[in-house]
């Protein structure tokens, strides 16, 4: 008899998955990142399709390693992860949900919707204040700028917006 | 594809790796020698883009090429001659005046080549180059800032940026000389006219050069033949350094 478990379903796959998280940002999920774009099966082979934040981000391996181990912990062994890179990712894909989520971990998620040229306010995670000041144009990891609040003085990453 | 066009577009695509590779390996060179710790993080970052870009462009010759060489060897197990970089790339990264003047001069470029390629027929160097857009946009905001910055800052940091344009200016017409075979490409709407690119580039860099109250240079001399394998003789440091592990312990892999 075929258990269960080992039949995969895309939806069950979506759920497994979501326990997958950014290696350098651990309270975001794959999917609240937009960077989880499709899964599907074929006679009992899982593709899982992914696509990086910026060309040479070198947390695309740990992802893609995340996902091979998560599902082949759950029983399914026959995993391919893909990479596309047609759309180009943009911040625009990151989930309400994960927005929130950046500005209680304390970095200020992507300002604008619209993106290319930045438009919208950057405001500061701890106090909420918009006077903030560019320290550098890059932070901790590719996909962030380093900024400070002149009000409380918190020096905070921003998600940078592209 | 008729097999010269194949031919040409896989040259093509080792070309833009060549350029990648070459410049990210110049930028990561600055990790832990950046004049502060943001800006080791910014240039290693930038860095980072240019090897990611490398890695993509490598991905996909090798495909194309079919005889199943891999990325890795197309960056480690090739000499100065197969290179194919436009020689800004190779050059050493000078003081932090000079890294950024180059970085200025190829990020005002890769906006025009990138957003150019982004429309090609290939569907996968159109992907590429809609990612790389994106970044080179970021990288020429930073460059452009630094390049005011210094050109308005102190006496020491005017002259330095000024003598690196001006040694760096010679190197700007190769940038934007066609090829035959890129001809060929650009007529099947694949590649990029770069001749094409001049104009724009000129008013961008110009007017950030004034800003930064720079003098346009006024060189008359100028050299090229990155794109047939004639390269001055940094790239072969470069590489020594960069292909010192597959050339020493063949076939390693992380």
């Amino acid at each position: 008899m075929v258990e269960l478990a080992n039949i995969p379903n895309p939806t069950q796959l979506y759920e497994l998955l979501s326990s997958v998280v950014d290696p350098e940002i651990p309270v975001l999920t794959l999917q609240d990142l937009g960077v989880l774009r499709d899964i599907s099966v074929d006679e009992g082979k899982i593709t899982v399709t992914i696509t990086p934040t910026y060309a040479g981000c070198p947390a695309i391996d740990a992802m893609r390693a995340d996902i091979e181990s998560t599902l082949a912990e759950a029983g399914y062994q026959q995993v391919t992860v893909k990479q596309s890179l047609s759309p180009a990712w943009t911040t625009d894909w990151m989930s309400e949900n994960g927005r929130e989520k950046l500005r209680a971990y304390g970095i200020a998620p992507p300002a604008t919707t619209t993106c290319g040229q930045q438009t919208g306010t950057i405001e500061c995670p701890q106090c909420g204040s918009a006077d903030v000041k560019l320290i550098s144009e890059f932070g901790s990891t590719a996909c962030k700028a380093l900024y400070q609040c002149q009000d409380c003085r918190e020096p905070f990453d921003y998600f940078k917006c592209i | 594809m008729d097999s010269n066009l194949n031919t040409a577009l896989l040259e093509y695509c080792i070309a833009l790796g060549d350029d990648s590779v070459t410049l990210g390996h110049r930028l990561s060179e600055w990790c832990r020698n950046g004049p502060f710790l943001e800006e080791d993080l910014a240039l290693t970052n930038v860095s980072l883009d240019f090897i990611g870009r490398a890695r993509m462009l490598y991905s996909y010759a090798a495909e194309l090429e079919g005889k199943g060489r891999s990325e890795d060897d197309m960056a480690y197990l090739r000499d100065c001659r197969e290179y194919r970089n436009l020689l800004i790339n190779e050059l050493p990264n000078g003081d932090f005046a000079f890294t950024m003047a180059r970085q200025l001069i190829v990020d005002a470029y890769d906006m025009g080549f990138f957003t150019g390629l982004a429309q090609s027929r290939d569907t996968m160097l159109a992907a590429i180059a809609a990612k790389a857009v994106k970044e080179s946009r970021y990288h020429l905001r930073r460059s452009e800032d630094w390049i005011k910055r210094l050109g308005d800052g102190t006496d020491e940091s005017h002259e330095r940026v000024q003598n690196a344009f001006n040694q760096l200016w010679g190197y700007i017409p190769e940038m934007f000389e066609m090829s035959d075979d890129e001809r060929q490409l650009l007529d099947a709407g694949i590649a990029v006219d770069r001749s094409a690119l001049e104009e724009n580039w000129t008013s961008t860099v110009h007017t950030i050069l004034k800003e930064a109250t720079l003098a346009i240079p006024d060189e008359d001399w100028s050299i090229g033949g990155g794109r047939d394998g004639m390269h001055t003789e940094h790239l072969g440091f470069l590489l020594a350094e960069m292909q010192f592990l597959q050339r020493t312990y063949p076939g390693q892999q992380w």
